[in-house]
């Protein structure tokens, strides 16, 4: 009982800081509201018993992710009515796909079909469970490969986030080699004539 | 008791915000950002509630992996947003039409 309001309101509040994202006119506001929704969906985590996901959605996204998209919001001058216009015109259209998908996935996902008598309700594991120590054996044994390689996409992002944003200021006082190789004879040699007049 | 389509509802009615607000917010490429972001919350919510009532781990580490990449992935949509303000001094969608697609 006690599980259950807490995954009603965390799912209510889910929903409803998810619809404010796509609503709100501020994009600020749509970053702190896609906070909110992470900060509710790691709660529904925790009632999945994923401790480590839901501590490392909310460090990794709230804490690295989010700042990022805050930075950029705000530093961008951003020009938030032209941008919204059309916003009226869209939404009719959008809320018939949201329906429509909805009505969907509903029919697939409902409780006919993955309710309490289909899947039945998962064993709470014993109280010294340790998700973490789970997580780290089958990610370090069987998954350690794509682990490797989840490695270096990071770096891979990192090196192209640095590559992209990078202002090219020269600092050194290196000769640029281009100029150099593309200089043609007319550029530096002058010839001029002199009168071969016998001086006085 | 909470079955599994609990939380598989919620992530559908996650999925669908976001195909909506995509939808919506064609125009603010920021948006469209967070929106991506807010699908694969979604499909993460999946992955977890399957790994919980199958009682197995590996969902969690798909989960783990979809965090990576997601995080990866926002870090070079940004860098190319701040690159293309830097040079259009906009972040319009409508105003990207170099390529006249």
């Amino acid at each position: 009982m006690f599980e259950q309001a807490i995954f009603y309101i965390f799912a209510a509040m889910l929903i409803f800081s998810a619809a404010m994202v796509i609503t709100v006119r501020n994009p600020v506001h749509a970053a702190l509201f896609l906070v909110l929704s992470f900060f509710t969906s790691a709660g529904l985590w925790l009632l999945l018993e994923a401790e480590f996901l839901a501590i490392a959605l909310v460090l990794v996204y709230v804490g690295a992710v989010m700042v990022l998209f805050l930075f950029v919001v705000m530093m961008l001058d951003i020009n938030i009515a032209e941008l919204r216009e059309g916003f009226a015109r869209y939404f009719p259209i959008a809320a018939l796909v949201a329906i429509v998908m909805m009505y969907s996935l509903g029919t697939i996902v409902g409780p006919e079909n993955f309710g309490l008598d289909q899947v039945a309700a998962a064993q709470g594991h014993a109280a010294d469970y340790n998700n973490t120590h789970e997580l780290g054996m089958a990610l370090f044994t069987r998954y350690i490969w794509p682990f490797e390689i989840a490695a270096v996409i990071l770096l891979v992002a990192i090196i192209a986030a640095i590559a992209l944003t990078l202002r090219a200021t020269r600092q050194t006082k290196a000769p640029n080699v281009d100029h150099q190789i593309a200089v043609r004879r007319e550029d530096r040699v002058r010839l001029i004539k002199v009168d071969s007049e016998p001086l006085d | 008791m909470l079955a599994l389509s609990n939380f598989l509802t919620v992530g559908a009615i996650l999925f669908c915000l976001s195909v909506a607000g995509i939808i919506i917010n064609r125009k603010n490429v920021i948006i469209l950002l967070m929106c991506i972001e807010l699908m694969l919350l979604a499909v993460n919510m999946n992955f977890v509630a399957f790994s919980h009532f199958n009682g197995s781990v590996d969902g969690q580490i798909f989960v783990f992996f979809i965090l990576t990449v997601a995080a990866a992935e926002a870090a070079i949509g940004l860098a190319i947003l701040v690159v293309l303000f830097r040079n259009r001094n906009s972040i319009n969608v409508e105003d990207l039409d170099l390529m006249k697609g």
